[in-house]
């Protein structure tokens, strides 16, 4: 492990026990992620800037070298000592990537779009800000889908993002520079955003582990708006546990939020190490937890290949204790026009900013002030977002309002409250991400239907608002990963990843590597 | 339902959004695909339902009612396509 580049097939786990011994040095780390980004092709990153990268691990590398070295925590006999830079939670010298979702100091800042292509800006994301002040070194910005608003990463502007498992394959959307940058080593863990399905499905897509919290743990300041109801950050790691450290740094209350939820404070690495429920034995560690397999979940609209994976998933959680439990979600389907009503709305609303006065592109030549406002908006928007500003413009105009937009709110609640019920019966719902593998870039680019009813199993737990993961759980036809989903109760979100946790301590579907994992060969 | 060529004109006017012939074409089609999709929930009987604007039940906090924020004007106008004398540039509405 002595030369740095080794660095880049470490676990988080193991990168900090290497700073801990200073095997390895923050900066070290570093230049080796940087140097593996450079060469890498999948075109997750839109933006380095290795100068203010290694500006940061050096100051990690000074925090390293001042740490006290005191005993460790009671309890821990046997363990190393550590200092107080070790503090749990600490994310010292770990390279972390950010969507290009949140904005950022420093690194470019464009939502994936042209209208925001030559964007800087003045303040860091909420979630920026803590990950830094944890002590994380930043490797960069990330492809994502043009204002999140895909299931594909085909950014019409700055290019596809390539799945590491199938070069000619879709990373998955809207976080698909997240999760292809994970799949192949590129960074240990990066932050994403969910709105309908963005860190579930681009991580299923890409055999990765991804967590949506439940809505309003982590602050959406700095956080470019979508659909502001629906709109969560979350994480894409390896594991359920690397999950757990990052998000741990991003959640808590914000007041800059209004609504960041109020939570007596809550230590998800922790969770992840301990029992799940009451009669948690060792060799079955689920014992007692129900897992609500909703038919709609199971039926026809689910491809052979991830069926057969979804279902090996499924096994898996029952060898460890866990009992099945049929339920049924009546209203999965009708999740798509609620979602595909609801979104547009409220992006029609947030994405009118966007006026070529304050920020963000100006056309060159206009007749007067509307002029300027029609032309800016229709050279800096991409086509799918237009199309999505145009249908919240039309749900949420003068007599249609109530036949769609209060329509689709009615609906929500109903979703919502069939969840309810459910998880009156169960601890756990589990299916899968999405009906099909990643497929082909190019194959449905300008297809919107067929990228909307793709969404279907990720859009009701987002219009729920609960806590959901995506677990790899095995391959499918061509080997192209498969994953499995489970959804929460509200505020759950430490539970799920302590069943994720204990999942993939008995299983190895999430060790697995991409071919193109180490591309500098 | 169907959209018309006049109705994405309007929507185009009132997104403030401008479209040539090709794109207002292009755009019909597939919002008539969508709406396709969208027009499931109109089937719905959601008599009674009260509708969810929000995952959360609690309404929106408020906070006191006090300048908590400095001025960062010169930050915020770093990056505007025109500016002057810490003002937005625009063309002229008032003659």
């Amino acid at each position: 492990m002595s030369a740095p580049a080794d660095a880049i097939s470490l676990s988080v786990p193991e990168l900090q026990q290497a700073l801990r011994s200073r095997e390895l040095s923050a900066v070290e780390i570093a230049d080796a992620y940087l140097d593996a980004a450079a060469a890498s092709t999948l075109n997750a990153f839109l933006d380095i800037q290795p100068e203010l990268t290694r500006r940061q691990a050096r100051a990690a590398d000074a925090a390293l070298a001042a740490a006290t070295v005191v005993p460790a925590a009671a309890g821990a006999a046997g363990s190393p000592a550590v200092g107080p830079a070790y503090a749990p939670g600490s994310l010292l010298g770990l390279p972390v990537a950010h969507k290009d979702i949140f904005v950022t100091r420093g690194w470019r800042s464009t939502a994936g779009s042209r209208m925001l292509a030559h964007y800087s800006s003045p303040f860091d994301a909420a979630v920026v800000e803590r990950i830094g002040a944890a002590g994380a070194v930043c490797l960069g910005k990330l492809n994502c889908d043009e204002f999140a608003m895909g299931s594909a990463n085909e950014n019409p502007v700055f290019g596809a993002v390539r799945n590491p498992w199938d070069r000619g394959r879709i990373a998955g959307g809207s976080s698909g520079g997240s999760a292809a940058a994970v799949a192949a080593g590129l960074v240990p863990f990066a932050t994403g955003t969910d709105t309908g399905g963005s860190v579930r499905q681009p991580a299923a897509m890409c055999g990765v582990t991804g967590i949506k919290p439940t809505y309003g743990r982590v602050s959406r300041y700095g956080m470019i708006a979508y659909a502001s109801s629906l709109d969560q950050g979350g994480v894409i790691a390896r594991s359920a546990e690397e999950c757990a450290l990052l998000l741990q740094a991003m959640i808590g209350f914000d007041a800059r939020d209004s609504t960041s939820l109020q939570l007596p404070h809550e230590d998800l690495v922790a969770a992840c190490r301990a029992p799940v429920t009451a009669q948690a034995t060792e060799s079955a560690p689920l014992a007692g937890l129900r897992v609500g397999l909703p038919e709609e979940f199971f039926g026809a609209g689910v491809a052979a290949d991830v069926r057969q994976a979804v279902d090996a998933g499924v096994a898996a959680l029952l060898a460890l204790g866990a009992e099945a439990v049929p339920v049924s979600l009546p209203r999965t389907e009708l999740s798509i026009p609620a979602y595909y009503v609801i979104a547009p709305a409220e992006a029609s609303s947030n994405l009118s900013r966007f006026d070529g006065v304050r920020y963000g592109h100006r056309a060159t030549g206009y007749a007067d002030l509307r002029d300027m406002y029609m032309r800016s908006r229709a050279e800096g928007f991409g086509t799918e977002v237009k199309r999505r500003i145009i249908v919240g413009t039309y749900v949420l105009s003068h007599g249609y309002y109530d036949a769609y937009y209060v329509k689709a709110q009615q609906l929500r609640r109903m979703i919502a409250d069939d969840f309810a019920r459910v998880f009156g019966e169960v601890d756990l719902v589990a299916g899968p991400v999405a009906p099909t593998t990643a497929w082909r870039i190019g194959e449905q680019t300008d297809d919107p239907v067929r990228n909307y009813l793709s969404d279907i199993f990720t859009l009701p737990a987002s219009l729920a608002g609960l806590p959901a993961m995506s677990l790899p759980c095995g391959f499918g036809a061509g080997r192209l990963p498969v994953g499995l989903q489970l959804i929460a109760p509200y505020l759950q979100d430490a539970k799920l990843l302590a069943i994720a946790s204990a999942l993939q301590r008995a299983t190895g579907w999430h060790l697995e590597r991409p071919p193109a994992a180490r591309e500098q060969a | 339902m169907s959209l018309t060529p006049q109705d994405i004109r309007r929507l185009g006017e009132l997104a403030r959004i401008r479209f040539d012939e090709e794109e207002q074409a292009a755009l019909l089609v597939k919002l008539n695909q969508v709406f396709d999709i969208i027009e499931q929930l109109r089937a719905v009987d959601t008599a009674g339902v009260v509708p969810m604007t929000h995952p959360q039940a609690a309404p929106l906090r408020q906070r006191d009612d006090e300048v908590t924020e400095s001025d960062q004007r010169e930050a915020n106008q770093a990056h505007a396509p025109a500016v002057e004398n810490g003002l937005y540039l625009v063309p002229r509405v008032v003659e």
